[in-house]
């Protein structure tokens, strides 16, 4: 609990967070900033279970230990993106969407 | 509770120790050895197959985290076939391609480690178990589509599998966060009773189902679908497009029978309008594709569209006739993949157009191809027929006439390019088809046993009335 802060504001910055991930996934051009948006849509997750589970339900842990593992399963699901994208640029020297397109119908 | 209570989860105690036994195999096997990793690896899948039908005790575990009934056990059974037969068929692939490469090892103990997942997912008792089952059934096929690490078309695929799968898993936590702000429990027990239709619920409920709408390729979330396809193994686009599904499909439909069932009166017509864009948009793109494998990626969006008919009419029956879909689906689609497998491995075509001629040259082949097309079209006397027939009665028992007519129509758009591809291999001659190849003794033998289940499943009917018995577990 913060002094002076209710839930609706934090909510209100948490949905701003995601739908800004939302955004960014759907318009960059870079694999790594394409990453970087997908973490924004997790930590807003992560910050939405530990605002709801202190404010409202103050008496269970269970929002915040499900964000422990969120932040967990992130690591490793940026890691294991970063090794494939690493794999990529070997072959393409490249990290543009643009240059993956090999496939089209 | 005891030592013996975790014998519960008898499944997974086992996939792990054949993951541990694997990596214990990789450290000792020498390189020029190597290639008795896959023998190895798939006599382990066998006995972990076989002891998975003994019988097992139902509880839950860990608080209720954890939990087995008779449906989902025999549904992990059903997974662990359907492993097996896929095992069977990319064994040549990997002992002819992999091995040299010296990474034999890895690819077991990803799909296995994946199908451990699975398990955790299907048995979950709370949403964290979900997701953590959700996420280990993703991450190591992502790394599976990227396998190929010299093909740039297999990086590719792993890329954008991954990054779809990240963003499909946090929008999909956003919504159970909604969920737990609304039902103050990530229990689904706790839920069950305490869940109102609420408009953060619904909120939280659409986009919780668009995460695992990803998993099943519904078709707003379907873009990944055929370009991983394309790009993975072969035998991981199976996969994918089967167990991976399969699991998924099972678990939403859990969830919308027991948990979110006070939301029905909303996701039944979500799912109404889903189901018909899913067969058409699958139906219709599947018409102008000539590479084989983006042509049973569109194929398998469409046959979500059909399970997504027994899933609406959330009662007993819709259950018995989904998992019964899905056990034929398993079969058919593999037997599918088999074969683009074993003509990709030998001659490296994967073109609807090479397969112009087959019949003359490749005639087992071609009939085991033609079976598995027939039954996921639903032709009579297969297996498929009787899937998609189950499927439909239990959509029209609850009044959905208008959504059956379309579905019938969607079997006759399927009908046309599935029988595009029989024209090709029985009806035309080609001057330059595919020459006559064995394949080896793995990959017949995944063969037969899809065709033999092909046209044993649908006839012997005392397995539906087991599965109709068994789903009473569920409620």
């Amino acid at each position: 609990m913060i002094e002076g802060i209710t839930i609706y504001e934090i909510l209100t910055v948490t949905t701003i967070i995601f739908f800004i991930g939302v955004y960014g996934f759907l318009t960059r051009k870079n694999l790594i900033s394409i990453l970087i948006s997908v973490e924004l849509i997790l930590n807003a997750s992560v910050v939405n279970f530990v605002v709801i589970n202190k404010y409202l339900y103050p008496d269970m842990l269970q929002g915040v230990f499900f964000s422990i593992f969120i932040i967990a399963v992130a690591a490793a699901e940026t890691a294991l993106a970063i090794s494939i994208i690493i794999n990529l640029y070997r072959q393409i020297s490249s990290v543009e969407v643009e240059d993956t397109e090999m496939m089209k119908h | 509770m005891d030592f013996s209570s975790f014998l519960l989860m008898r499944h997974e105690i086992i996939l792990l120790a054949v993951i541990l036994l694997l990596v214990v195999a990789e450290v000792s096997i020498s390189n020029a050895k190597k290639s008795s990793v896959v023998h190895l690896a798939i006599f382990l899948f066998g006995i972990h197959t076989i002891v998975g039908f003994f019988k097992i005790d139902y509880g839950s575990l860990f608080g209720g985290m954890f939990q087995t009934n008779e449906l989902i056990h025999f549904f992990k059974n059903v997974l662990n076939i359907g492993v097996l037969i896929l095992l069977l068929q990319s064994g040549d692939w990997l002992e002819e391609k992999i091995i040299q490469q010296q990474r034999g090892t890895e690819f077991f103990i990803l799909l296995f480690s994946s199908l451990l997942g699975m398990y955790f997912m299907i048995s979950a008792g709370d949403f964290l178990m979900f997701y953590l089952g959700l996420e280990l059934s993703t991450l190591p096929v992502a790394a599976l589509a990227a396998f190929e690490v010299t093909k740039r078309i297999s990086s590719e695929s792993g890329i954008k599998l991954i990054l779809s799968a990240a963003l499909a898993s946090g929008v999909s936590l956003f919504g159970i966060s909604m969920l737990y702000a609304t039902t103050g429990s990530i229990y689904f027990a706790e839920i069950s009773e305490a869940i109102t239709a609420s408009n953060l619920t619904i909120l939280g409920f659409v986009l919780f189902f668009a995460g695992l709408g990803f998993k099943i390729s519904l078709v707003p979330f379907h873009f990944w679908t055929a370009d991983v396809y394309e790009g993975a193994p072969i035998s991981i686009a199976s996969y994918l497009s089967v167990i991976s599904k399969g699991a998924a499909v099972f678990i939403l439909m859990i969830l919308l029978f027991t948990v979110l069932k006070p939301l029905m009166h909303i996701w039944e017509n979500i799912l109404y309008g889903v189901a018909i864009i899913t067969m058409f948009i699958g139906n219709l793109f599947a018409l102008r594709q000539q590479n084989m494998k983006r042509f049973l990626a569109f194929s398998s969006i469409a046959q979500a569209g059909f399970i997504l008919l027994g899933l609406i009419t959330g009662n007993q029956l819709g259950t018995t006739t989904v998992v019964y879909f899905v056990l034929i689906y398993i079969f058919s689609n593999l037997a599918a993949f088999g074969v683009v497998q074993a003509i990709s491995l030998k001659t490296g075509k994967e073109n609807m157009s090479d397969y112009e001629g087959l019949y003359r040259t490749n005639p087992n082949l071609s009939l085991v191809m033609m079976l598995a097309l027939f039954s996921l079209a639903g032709i009579p006397p297969v297996a498929g027929f009787f899937g998609k027939f189950f499927l439909f009665t239990a959509a029209a028992s609850k009044g959905y006439y208008l959504l059956v007519f379309l579905a019938v129509v969607n079997v006759t758009i399927s009908l046309y390019y599935y029988l595009l591809v029989i024209r090709a291999m029985f009806l035309r001659k080609s001057d330059n088809a595919i020459p006559y190849f064995k394949s080896k003794i793995y990959m017949k033998l995944g063969l037969l046993i899809t065709a033999v289940g092909i046209l044993v499943i649908g006839l012997y009917s005392p397995l539906y009335d087991y599965i109709h018995e068994l789903s009473k577990s569920v409620f």
